[in-house]
């Protein structure tokens, strides 16, 4: 089903080519180092690491911009894990715009929500964890989109055929899971398995100050749960991919300095109906010591109501944080938080900084740290896990 | 009789007339003359290069294409989309703004797919790392500002008006503009601007001017220097196309999305 359709693209986006004008290509190659502080949980698992990653982007656009084809493959080699080193295709679609519809078919990339600490409402992507535990790097999916744009707000349909699974880290890979996750073994709720056809519908608006979305999603869970097993005498998580609906509130009012946020969903088809939540806000002071520097000040309160036997380590937690943008020449930017347990002090704090150090070159920090991690908080896995991230990026 | 009540009739006409026409409301008449010149083009697409230096020499340079809706009664919308540096490729900003309301932003992060709704409050926040803040490069509305005419003086090859423009919100970064206005084609000409201290921060040269329709003046060259900090921003014009038949469509969260 999955192969049968995206040949059906694929012959589709050929012939779209062929009748289009001179297309654009971009992208960039990235070098990453990631040095970890302490030795590993389990001494199978590598210490620092170097990987490579490329992204490129093919885009055509002809009919006075009212058709668009755009193709963009990614790549990593990791120098220790071979899951991590992964290909995957980004993008590969072709859109048409018209004056009140709008339709894109192929493999695309979708981001719904508003707040910073963690994404609940955004569902169309599989995460692409092995990227980065943040959640905030994308699978491609394969979809149709249909997007409606009326008065009353734009209304977005998806169809959305062939699953993508999580990727995780191999059993040398850092990061994991203290078992780690077999991925040749997915299980599926569904007697369809990954060729259950997911479908989503969103409505957004924005009225005055405030955007609001309304979602449902109706399909394979993106975040499995796990079942522990045995592999050749030990111990691994084997991944269940469970069918859910999802109904998804993002909201966010701007009122001058303060951008207030909030995501909200419920869910079920994974145990009993849940309900989890972030809200918050972040207030930025502009030019601060009359500089041309601003100041975000961040604050989320992040809640699931499984509490304790919640899949996220994040039931009851705050996350408070600091965004500094210097809007100098190089677009230096820093973004530093913690999120905290309330229940058990669990702690994980993140800082993340890039700067443009050339014309075409960008050089970005990542850095991670868990601390005081409660042996019933998820993030124990990571406890020894501590790095700090250096990635230098050359664009083209 | 019929003769002295006339002379009295003129006399007091004259002198009211005379009375009327303070430097504020001169001021204000020219800056609503400029605007008025500036109206009905309905759309304008155009391609920007930023060169930033500072005082060392040492330069950047940014590549931005615009378009900008004429909204009647309100105003403009416009969409910026970067093209260099090619790390923010395919970033678009979306703004509309507004006579007196505050102006409804958006941002657009190409690496997330992520549209962003932010804060219009950066007023005087540099636009991009360069010399321009983004109450310089937002849409020029009448009501943003109160006028007072300051005196005539010579401005390249003619003659220009100079008003002062002190803007209504309070947070702006300038206590005060100085505009010099061509007395013939009401086009701003060289701009002073004061800082909250009221000292001489930047001074932006339009250059190059070239005509459209037979009646929009746009300059090829806009020149601003930082007199504080000895850094300059030199934004290149390219390619100005006027009545291109855009719509509201164009400048929605859905195209702020398919920007490239």
């Amino acid at each position: 089903m999955k192969f049968r359709f995206l040949i059906y693209c694929l012959l589709f986006f050929l012939n779209s080519i062929a009748q289009a004008s001179e297309g654009d290509w971009s992208g960039y190659i990235a070098t990453e180092w990631r040095g970890f502080t302490g030795s590993p949980t389990d001494n199978e698992q590598h210490g620092d690491n170097t990987s490579l990653s490329a992204q490129v982007e093919y885009y055509r656009e002809w009919d006075a911009g009212k058709k668009s084809f755009r193709f963009t493959p990614f790549l990593r080699i990791d120098g220790h894990d071979t899951q991590r080193s992964h290909f995957d295709i980004r993008e590969l679609n072709w859109t048409t715009v018209h004056d009140s519809w709008e339709l894109t078919a192929g493999i695309g990339k979708v981001f719904w929500g508003v707040t910073e600490s963690q994404h609940l409402v955004d569902i169309i992507n599989q995460t692409d964890l092995v990227e980065s535990i943040d959640g905030e790097e994308k699978l491609g999916q394969a979809l149709i989109k249909l997007s409606l744009i009326k008065e009353w707000g734009d209304v977005d349909l998806y169809l959305l055929p062939g699953f993508r699974e999580r990727t995780f880290p191999s059993r040398v890979g850092r990061l994991r899971t203290a078992a780690a996750v077999n991925v040749n073994q997915a299980e599926y709720a569904s007697s369809k398995g990954r060729d259950h056809l997911d479908i989503a519908i969103r409505w957004s608006k924005s009225i005055g100050d405030w955007d609001i979305g309304l979602s449902h999603f109706s399909g394979t869970a993106r975040d499995p749960r796990f079942r522990p097993s045995l592999d050749k005498g030990r111990s691994i998580l084997i991944p269940i991919y469970e069918t859910i609906d999802q109904t998804g509130l993002d909201l966010q009012a701007t009122k001058d300095d303060w951008l207030w946020k909030l995501e909200l969903i419920s869910r079920s088809g994974q145990g009993g109906r849940y309900t989890a939540a972030t809200g918050g806000f972040e207030y930025t002071l502009y030019g601060i010591n009359d500089s041309s520097a601003d100041l975000g000040l961040i604050a989320e309160y992040l809640y699931d109501d499984r509490h304790k036997s919640a899949a996220t380590p994040f039931a009851n937690d705050l996350f408070v944080g600091a965004r500094l943008a210097l809007n100098d020449e190089a677009s230096s930017e820093l973004l530093a938080g913690t999120i905290v347990d309330l229940d058990n002090r669990s702690r994980v704090a993140s800082v993340e900084a890039s700067r443009r150090i050339a014309d075409d070159w960008k050089i970005t920090l990542e850095a991670r740290f868990f601390s005081n991690v409660n042996r019933q908080d998820n993030l124990i896995n990571f406890q020894d896990d501590d790095f700090i991230q250096i990635e230098a990026l050359w664009y083209f | 009789m019929r003769l002295s009540s006339f002379i009295i009739c003129f006399g007091v006409i004259y002198s009211v007339s005379s009375f009327a026409v303070t430097p504020q409301q001169r001021g204000l008449e020219i800056a609503q003359e400029a605007d008025k010149r500036d109206t009905g083009f309905s759309d304008l697409t155009a391609d920007m290069t930023m060169l930033l230096k500072n005082r060392h020499g040492e330069e950047s340079t940014r590549y931005i294409r615009l378009r900008t809706l004429e909204v009647e009664g309100d105003g403009d919308k416009s969409m910026s989309i970067f093209d260099r540096p090619r790390d923010v490729k395919g970033t678009a900003f979306l703004s509309y703004t507004h006579k007196t309301a505050a102006d409804d932003q958006w941002l657009y992060l190409p690496a997330l797919k992520r549209v962003k709704r932010i804060s219009s409050r950066n007023k005087s926040g540099s636009f991009m790392g360069s010399e321009f803040a983004y109450e310089d490069i937002s849409s020029q509305e009448v009501e943003k500002y109160t006028y007072k005419y300051v005196q005539d003086d010579a401005c390249g090859k003619g003659n220009c008006f100079v008003i002062e423009r002190d803007p209504v919100d309070e947070l702006s970064g300038y206590t005060r503009q100085l505009v010099w206005i061509h007395k013939d084609e009401y086009r701003p000409e060289k701009i002073e601007f004061y800082d909250r201290k009221n000292t001489l921060l930047k001074t932006l040269v339009y250059r190059g001017y070239q005509q459209y329709l037979g009646k929009y003046w746009r300059a090829q060259e806009m020149y601003m220097e930082n007199h504080q900090t000895g850094k300059t921003t030199l934004l290149s014009w390219k390619n100005y196309k006027f009545g291109n038949g855009l719509t509201e469509r164009d400048f929605d969260r859905n195209s702020l999305k398919r920007a490239r």
